[in-house]
Order: structure tokens, then C-alpha cells, then sequence
């Protein structure tokens, strides 16, 4: 990124330039500037794209060889708790997006606010993250190595709290911003205030979003549960064995036919020419015994696979989709505080009233990254959340 | 003073030499001013010296090798010291030596003077990716001292989750390198792309930086791959997210797949920038404009592009399916193409040019030389059938050390060799480079040939030990390497010796017409004080020979002069204005 702050290391004889503020001494003109830096954030997004890419292919590879655990494992993340962080990762960009025009129009105190307001839904966003992780890990829904689900017992009772341990730095930055801020405000450093106000504000939302989550996560435990359990009994009409329905547990083999696909292959397998709808509808008797509990037939008859039914709740199973999810929503919020670090550095900055129509890169560059992780986001929502 | 240009004397024969206090490696001391400098003529050398170390450090491993596989049974190494030997060999040479060379140092130093710009575009990032590229060395120092590293330079699954040795570490350091490398790409092509003066247009942008636009490329879009794919290499040997181990319902192909979409066109960021080199030498010390300029231009980008499409070559043994393997195979083929281009239009430039055999144009002569037994040794490797009985042998061992080794570090080498006397501003002495280009190429073939023939009969690649039948190739091959060895030395001898007893460097010392002969030797702190007047970079006939000062000037100047919006150009000055 262009950063154009004067350096002193980097001294040069500008006898016949005149000193242009925020100018580098190596460009000739702000537009050649803005250009360079524009050209600059955008290959650093490309950068971006690919790397995310890596992991977008891990998850198509894996999530067509395997539909019905991702489709199932889907089931174990909340849907609400994601359409909120949707709801404030878009809203942050209308704030970030407005933060650059604020600073193209040298509305120094709104580029202030609407800086702090993207930080704080960056912030609402990271909580209610916690909570989501937090909520899984003492579960034991992790990655394979690591998983330890237990569909009778989904609630570990001697799992650490792993919601204090996310907390705790985030608590720290806002006891520490906002004991700093009472300092300065006591010393009457009037820049220290302006920059740690909104700052303590945007600490501060992580906790809003820890108590959002909250909400609705312990609503959930319950009444997610309950949802789902309903779901599992509408899907599995031909009947479970009745101590498997338990909270949690609908991930176990939420993968039965449905009523539609079941009559459309009776009517198929009446053809006796098609043996291919006559193996599938075996294979569904086959997967439904395997539901009510029964032994897997012998080696010698192979399912011919319409829709395997396969205990997806082992590690090698539901661990590798925690293991994609994990790694595409960690990467995804480590750019987020990525994001949120440049943005205090803007912050600063913009208190500084640094930026105006010849000089608004910085906040242009990050707005393009912001509204890139946001992107990134509202592809992993669908993705992960919504394909139960 | 007409500064940054030749400055002006009476008549226009200067040689060009620079203050002290406008020279780039002495208007400021102490090492501060280095640590912290933003001057992309510095950070250049930086670089220099810390490749030039893992150079080194790789070849001393190289030399262990070497020693070990001169009796069948090995005489240096135990079986797993020799694994941890040959990974962290490979592994210091691609990631911290061969990736960076040309690129990182010969190109910090050399694009934005060849360009006309005083500097990179972002000379903070410059300097962060230096920091970053001293980062991952320190990580492969740590894994060194740690445990050391038997996976090979590829840190193949399942193998890399399961042994004891330090793969985190390694990882990691391969994970920030990659982004040093990727700073250095996106710099470079902002750099190209917005900071040209005005009269630089594309097609008179010397061929050099041609191929460090198309390398960049490969930078910038490869590398995040290999970013994730270690990063998720990182995550699966510590909590198995079971997408490469097959022990958590992994796929280990997937693994290559994801390695070699970086790790092949990474081949290309390590010949690429060879390329651009060679294109200069051979035109400035054949005195003779280049031939098919564009040819030359365009197959870099076409070499990049292609190099995206050909991954799966390496992994023909590996359980693709038929149309695979063969849609691979085809596409591998396509890459000779623009290849055999610049081989052609080299060959075409020396045509009834004015040859001088100096130190640099050596190394250019055998570059070509290795090369192309390099590059036709790939179609072996290429075609499905051959490919089965050739894969993971010495086979493979020879060819890609003919293109990385014969091909990038000779190119590297001549380019040191032409350019030094612009970095350092001292002469180094012309025989004792000659000798060590000889030296160089003979112990090369010696070290290299017979490894075909081993490799054609069977001998597997990373074996610590062998049947004695290929004792004597193999010994020969080892009496090549420590041969070669000795060539780097003469040649780093050379090199070091020209900076305490070398005479000053004048600003053109071989003749050549690039906008980085019109700077001082060595150039100022701020390359250009003006915008300089751009030509055609293989314009040779304006170019004349000046015995007095052992130096090349520019005899007039049919150039078109950009207007100065400041001073008028002066008229007179032997150089530029």
C-alpha cells in the first residue's frame, strides 16, 4: 500500500520541487500516486482471491466427494448467528464505503465516525464469532485430530472455557483503551480522546456481539436443538430407533430419502429394465436398516451407492468438514483483524485530518480490502450455513 | 550539475564516476542507514549478500552429497542424516536461493534504473519483503538446528504429517518467503505499469524487464497457493483436518496438486528472469541490436501463462486418469515453444554480430549451452511413456539441475558478472572471470551428464546408497560437482577481489544502451534527476568506444528529448540529459 508519510531516512535534495505534503519523493504527482496505489491494492487482492482459492477448492473437492457430511454437518452451525454477522459485514462496508467519501470531501469528523462504525461492526462480528467457536469447541466439534463429538453427550462438562480464553485479550484492549483514555482525558490531551473514543467504543462492540451471540445461541441450545430434531424426525419418517433422536444428534444421518425421490425410484424400479433405479432402491432398504441400527450387509453385495448412508459423526467424517470450516473462517477472521489493525492506523490518521481530495488513498486501498473480506464472507455464509 | 546523468565535462569523454556523496552505497554510513534504507539499490545488494550466503550455505550440502555418494555405500552420512542433507539442500536452493536470486537482487537493483524511475513503487514494501525474506531464512536456520527435515524440498503427504522432523518450522519459512516474494512481484509490476517516464513505452522496455513482468506475474498469482496449501499443510499436521492425510480420509494427490499449481510456474520464476539476463548479455556483448524483440517479449508472458496449465506433468505416476495425464502431457509440449523462441532469437542475435568474448557473454554462451540440453531433456520427461521409466530417477535430477543450475545460477552469474561493475562501480578482473566461467562449465557437464546415463539405467533419485555398478558414474559425477565447486569459488574470488583491488568502473563498460548506462557508476542515491530521454534499448550505432577512459559513450543522441518542464536539457553533455 502507498504509504506516503515522510521518511526521514529517505532525505533528497528537492531543490527544484516544490515539498508537496504526503507526496513521496520518488512520484512525480498525486494522480501518478493514487494510481500506483490503486494499481497496488488491487494485485494484492488478486493475492487474496487465490489464496482464499486454495481453500474454496478444498471445500468443492471435498464437498463433492461427500455431499450428505457437508450437508449434515451444515446442520451444526446456526444459521441466525451467521445472517447477523452477514447483516454487519455488508453494513460495515456501507460505513467503510462512506468512510472514503467523507475523506475525498474533507469531512474530517465523519471520517472519524464512520471509521470507528466499521470498526465496530468489525468488532460485533469477531464476538459473535467467539461465541459460534467457543459454542463448537466445547462440544468437540473440531477439526479430525481433534474431534470428540459424542452425539449422547454433546456438551463436554469438564471442556475449558474456551469463551473466556477468547475474551480475555479482547477484554485487556478495551480495560486498557478505555483506562488510557481516562488518562489522557484527565491530561486534557485532546488528540489522545478523540482517537481512544472511538476506539473504546469499537472494544467495547466485541462484547455486544459476545452477548448478541449469546442470545441467541442459548436460545438456541434448546430450541436449535429442538428445530432440528423436528427436521430429523420429518426426514427420517421411516422411523429411528427412538434413542438415537436426541439433541444434537440430527447430524448423525440426516441423509434418508425423502418422500419425492423414494416414490420417483418405486416408479422407476417398476421398470424391470432398470436395474440401475432397482439397485438404488435396495440400497435405500440397505441404508435404512443401517438407520434402524441393523448390521451392515456383507462385502459380497457393495451398495450400489444412490445415497450411502455412512456414519458421518467420526473424525474422519464430520472432522473434515470442521477441519474446511475451521480453516476458511479462521483465515477469513484473522483478515478481519488484519483489517481492523489498519483501520486504527487510518483512524489516526483521519483524527489527524490527513486525508483530502488529493490524498485519500489509504482509506481507498482499505476500503477495497474491507469490501474483498466482506465478499469473501458473504460467500462463506451460503456455503458453510445454508446447504443443510 | 546535470547530476544523475554522466556529469558534464569538456568534451563529453567522462567515464562517468560519481561523488561520494551522490553514490548509493556511500552517501550515508553506518549500518543504519542500511538496516533501515528505502533505497531499492541497497535493499538490491542486501539481498545479494543474503543469497550469495544460502548459495553457500546449499552448496557446501551439495558438496556433502557428493562426497557421501562417492562409494556405493556412502562414506559421509548415516541414512537419515542424507535425507535431512538432500531436503534441506533442495529446500535452501529453490526457496532461498534460486526463487530470489535473479528477481530479488539482480531486479531490486536493476528495474526501476532500467525503467527511468527513481525507485520501485512502494519502497517500504520493498524492504519488508527483504525482512520477510530474512525471516523465512531464520525459520530454515531453526529447522536446521531443530530437528532437521528428511521430506523433501516438496514436503509430500502423508509422509510430511507423520514424521518427527520439524515440517512446522520449515513450512512456515517457506510460508513467509512466499510472501517476500509476492511484495517483490507486485511491486515490480506497479512499478512497471505506472512509473515509466514519458517515451518509455512498452516495446522500449529492455527485454530484462520484459521478463521480470512476466515473472512477476507468476509471483503474484502462484504464490498465495503454495500460501494455503502450506498453511493447510501446517494445520493438518497439527490437528488433521483430514483434507491431505489419507489416515483422516485426506487425498495425498490432492496435496501435489495444490503444490505443483504453485511450485511448476515457480519453475518459471526461477528460468524467467534467466531469460531477461541472457537477452541483454548476448545483445550488448554481441554489439548488435536483438533479434525479434517482440518474439522475445511476448514468449515471457506466453512461457508464464503456459506455466500455469502444466502442473500434473509431475505427477503422471501419481494415479491421474488417462485423459488427464495426456491433456498434461499435451500442454507440457506447448511450453517448448515460446522456450525454443529465445533459444532461436539468441542464436539470431550473435548472427554477424561483433562477439565479445567477456566474462559475462562466457556464462551467456554456456547458458545457452545448458539450457538447451535442459530444456530437450523435459520432452523425455514430458511424454507418458518415457516419463514412467524416468520418473524419480537421476533422470530427473539432471535435467532440472541443467535448467535451474545450468540455465538460472550461470545466467544469475553472467549477469552478476555484466552488472557488477554498475552495482560496485569497480572492474573485476576479465581472465580470472573467463577462467571461472571455463572451470563452471566444465565441472558442471562433468557433474551433470553422467547423471542422464544413471538415471537411464535405473538409479533412483534421493538414495543414500547404490549398486556398485554405478560407482563410476556416480564418482564421476561427484569429481564434476567438487570441479564446479571450485569454478564458484574462482568466480566469487573474482568478485571479491574487484572490490579491494578492482579500478573504479565507468559508467558503460561493455558498450551496452539501456537507460541503466547512462547513470553513473555506480548510480546515484536517486538514479534519475530528471526524467531521462528514452530510445530503443538495442541501439547500438550511436554507441562508440573511447580508449582513453576504457568506457563506451553515446556519441549523439537521435533519441527524442522529453522536454523539461524545469531547466532546459543541456546540449553539449556527452551523456544524457
Amino acid at each position: 500500500m502507498a504509504q506516503t508519510l515522510e521518511e526521514a531516512g529517505h532525505d533528497l535534495d528537492d531543490h527544484d520541487h516544490e515539498h508537496h505534503e504526503n507526496l513521496a519523493h520518488h512520484f512525480d504527482s498525486y494522480e501518478q500516486q493514487f494510481d500506483a496505489g490503486k494499481l497496488g491494492i488491487w494485485i494484492f487482492l488478486v493475492t487474496e482471491v487465490l489464496f482464499f482459492g486454495g481453500l474454496f477448492c478444498a471445500y468443492a473437492l471435498y464437498r463433492n466427494l461427500r455431499p450428505e457430511i457437508f450437508a449434515g454437518c451444515s446442520e451444526f452451525l446456526n444459521t441466525q448467528l451467521g445472517a447477523i454477522n452477514t447483516g454487519v459485514l455488508l453494513f460495515s462496508s456501507l460505513t467503510m464505503a462512506w468512510a472514503v467519501r467523507c475523506s475525498q470531501l474533507r469531512q474530517h469528523k465523519m471520517l472519524v465516525g464512520m471509521l470507528a462504525a466499521t470498526l465496530s461492526c468489525a468488532a460485533i462480528f469477531l464476538g459473535v464469532k467467539a461465541i459460534e467457536y467457543s459454542h463448537k469447541w466445547s462440544m468437540g466439534l473440531l477439526p479430525a485430530g481433534l474431534y470428540s463429538y459424542d452425539p449422547l453427550h454433546p456438551h463436554h462438562p469438564d471442556a475449558p472455557n474456551y469463551l473466556l480464553y477468547i475474551s480475555l485479550p479482547f477484554a485487556l484492549i478495551l480495560v486498557g483503551v478505555v483506562g488510557w483514555l481516562a488518562v489522557a482525558f484527565l491530561q486534557g490531551d485532546k488528540f489522545k480522546v478523540r482517537v481512544l473514543m472511538p476506539l473504546s467504543v469499537a472494544a467495547a462492540c466485541f462484547f455486544v456481539g459476545i452477548g448478541l451471540g449469546m442470545v441467541l445461541e442459548s436460545g438456541g441450545v434448546e430450541g436449535h436443538g429442538a428445530v432440528d430434531v423436528d427436521k430429523v424426525a420429518h426426514v427420517h419418517q421411516t422411523g429411528e430407533s427412538p434413542e438415537l433422536v436426541g439433541a444434537g444428534e440430527q447430524a448423525v444421518e440426516a441423509i434418508a430419502p425423502d418422500d419425492a425421490e423414494l416414490t420417483g425410484l418405486e416408479l422407476l424400479a417398476r421398470d424391470k429394465s432398470n436395474p440401475g433405479a432397482q439397485d438404488a432402491l435396495e440400497a435405500l432398504a440397505t441404508q435404512e436398516e443401517v438407520a434402524r441400527g441393523t448390521v451392515l450387509k456383507s462385502e459380497e453385495t457393495p451398495m450400489p451407492t444412490a445415497s450411502e448412508t455412512v456414519p458421518i459423526n467420526t473424525p474422519k467424517q464430520a472432522g473434515v468438514f470442521f477441519g474446511i470450516y475451521y480453516c476458511m473462517t479462521g483465515v477469513h477472521a484473522i483478515h478481519i483483524l488484519a483489517g481492523m489493525g489498519v483501520m486504527v492506523w487510518l483512524l489516526i490518521r483521519a483524527v489527524q485530518a490527513d486525508f483530502n481530495e488529493n490524498y485519500f488513498g489509504p482509506v481507498d486501498y482499505v476500503g477495497l480490502y474491507w469490501h474483498l473480506v466482506d465478499l469473501i464472507w458473504i460467500y462463506l455464509f451460503p456455503l458453510l450455513y445454508l446447504i443443510g | 550539475m546535470a547530476t544523475g546523468a554522466v556529469p558534464a565535462q569538456s568534451g563529453g569523454r567522462d567515464a562517468g564516476f560519481v561523488s561520494d556523496s551522490e553514490n548509493y552505497l556511500k552517501n550515508s554510513s553506518g549500518l543504519l542507514s542500511w538496516i533501515f534504507t528505502l533505497d531499492h539499490k541497497r535493499i538490491g545488494v542486501m539481498y545479494l549478500v543474503g543469497i550469495l550466503s544460502s548459495f553457500l550455505a546449499g552448496g557446501l550440502l551439495a558438496m556433502g552429497i557428493r562426497w557421501h555418494l562417492m562409494s556405493p555405500d556412502g562414506l559421509l552420512f548415516s541414512n537419515d542424516a542424507y535425507n535431512q542433507v538432500f531436503t534441506l539442500h533442495g529446500a535452501i536452493m529453490v526457496f532461498l536461493f534460486i526463487i530470489p536470486s535473479i528477481p530479488a537482487a539482480l531486479g531490486n537493483f536493476l528495474v526501476p534504473v532500467m525503467l527511468g524511475a527513481k525507485d520501485v513503487a512502494f519502497p517500504r514494501l520493498n524492504l519488508c519483503s527483504f525482512y520477510l525474506w530474512l525471516g523465512g531464512a531464520f525459520f530454515f536456520v531453526g529447522a536446521l538446528m531443530m530437528n532437521g527435515l528428511d521430506t523433501g524440498w516438496t514436503f509430500y503427504t502423508p509422509y510430511s504429517t507423520s514424521t518427527d522432523t520439524s515440517v512446522v518450522m520449515a513450512t512456515l519459512g517457506a510460508f513467509i518467503l512466499g510472501f517476500s516474494s509476492i511484495f517483490t512481484g507486485l511491486n515490480f509490476i506497479v512499478t512497471i505499469n505506472t512509473m515509466r517516464p514519458p517515451g518509455m513505452t512498452w516495446f522500449r522496455m529492455p527485454l530484462f524487464l520484459w521478463a521480470t513482468y512476466a515473472t512477476s506475474i507468476i509471483q503474484v498469482l502462484a504464490t498465495p497457493v503454495l500460501g494455503i496449501t502450506l498453511l493447510l499443510l501446517i494445520a493438518e499436521k497439527t490437528m488433521h483436518i483430514g483434507i491431505f492425510d489419507p489416515e483422516y480420509n485426506g487425498d495425498p494427490v490432492t496435496f501435489q496438486h495444490f503444490f505443483w499449481f504453485y511450485s511448476h510456474p515457480a519453475v518459471y520464476i526461477m528460468i524467467l528472469p534467466a531469460f531477461g539476463i541472457i537477452s541483454e548479455l548476448i545483445s550488448v556483448h554481441s554489439h548488435k541490436g536483438i533479434f525479434g524483440y517482440r518474439f522475445i517479449a511476448y514468449s515471457s508472458i506466453a512461457i508464464a501463462l503456459l506455466g500455469f496449465l502444466v502442473w500434473g506433468h509431475h505427477m503422471f505416476t501419481s494415479g491421474m486418469s488417462q485423459v488427464t495425464v495426456i491433456i498434461f502431457s499435451a500442454l507440457t509440449f506447448t511450453v517448448s515453444v515460446p522456450s525454443a523462441i529465445k533459444v532461436f532469437n539468441w542464436v539470431s542475435t550473435m548472427y554477424k554480430g561483433s562477439i565479445s568474448l567477456t566474462t559475462p557473454m562466457c556464462y551467456a554462451l554456456s547458458f545457452i549451452f545448458l539450457f538447451t540440453i535442459g530444456g530437450l531433456t523435459g520432452l523425455f520427461l514430458g511424454t507418458l511413456s518415457t516419463d514412467l521409466h524416468l520418473h524419480d530417477t537421476y533422470f530427473v535430477v539432471a535435467h532440472f539441475h541443467y535448467v535451474m543450475m545450468g540455465g538460472t545460477m550461470v545466467a544469475f552469474l553472467g549477469g552478476l558478472f555484466h552488472w557488477w561493475p554498475k552495482m560496485m562501480g569497480k572492474m573485476f578482473n576479465e581472465t580470472g572471470g573467463r577462467i571461472s566461467a571455463a572451470i563452471v562449465f566444465v565441472g558442471f557437464n562433468m557433474a551433470f551428464l553422467p547423471q542422464f546415463l544413471l538415471g537411464n539405467q535405473g538409479m533412483p533419485r534421493r538414495y543414500a546408497t547404490y549398486d556398485p555398478e554405478f560407482a563410476w558414474l556416480h564418482q564421476l559425477s561427484s569429481i564434476g560437482a567438487f570441479t564446479l565447486g571450485i569454478g564458484l569459488l574462482t568466480a566469487g574470488l573474482v568478485l571479491l577481489h574487484s572490490l579491494f583491488r578492482g579500478k573504479q568502473a565507468p559508467a558503460n563498460p561493455w558498450g551496452g544502451a539501456t537507460l541503466e548506462w547512462h547513470c553513473t557508476s555506480p548510480p546515484p542515491f536517486y538514479n534519475f534527476k530528471h526524467a531521462p530521454a528514452v530510445g530503443d534499448p538495442y541501439e547500438f550505432a550511436n554507441v562508440e568506444y573511447d580508449s582513453a577512459t576504457d568506457n563506451y559513450v553515446f556519441t549523439d543522441l537521435p533519441r527524442e528529448l522529453v522536454p523539461d518542464e524545469h531547466e532546459p536539457a543541456p546540449a553539449s553533455a556527452g551523456g544524457q540529459a
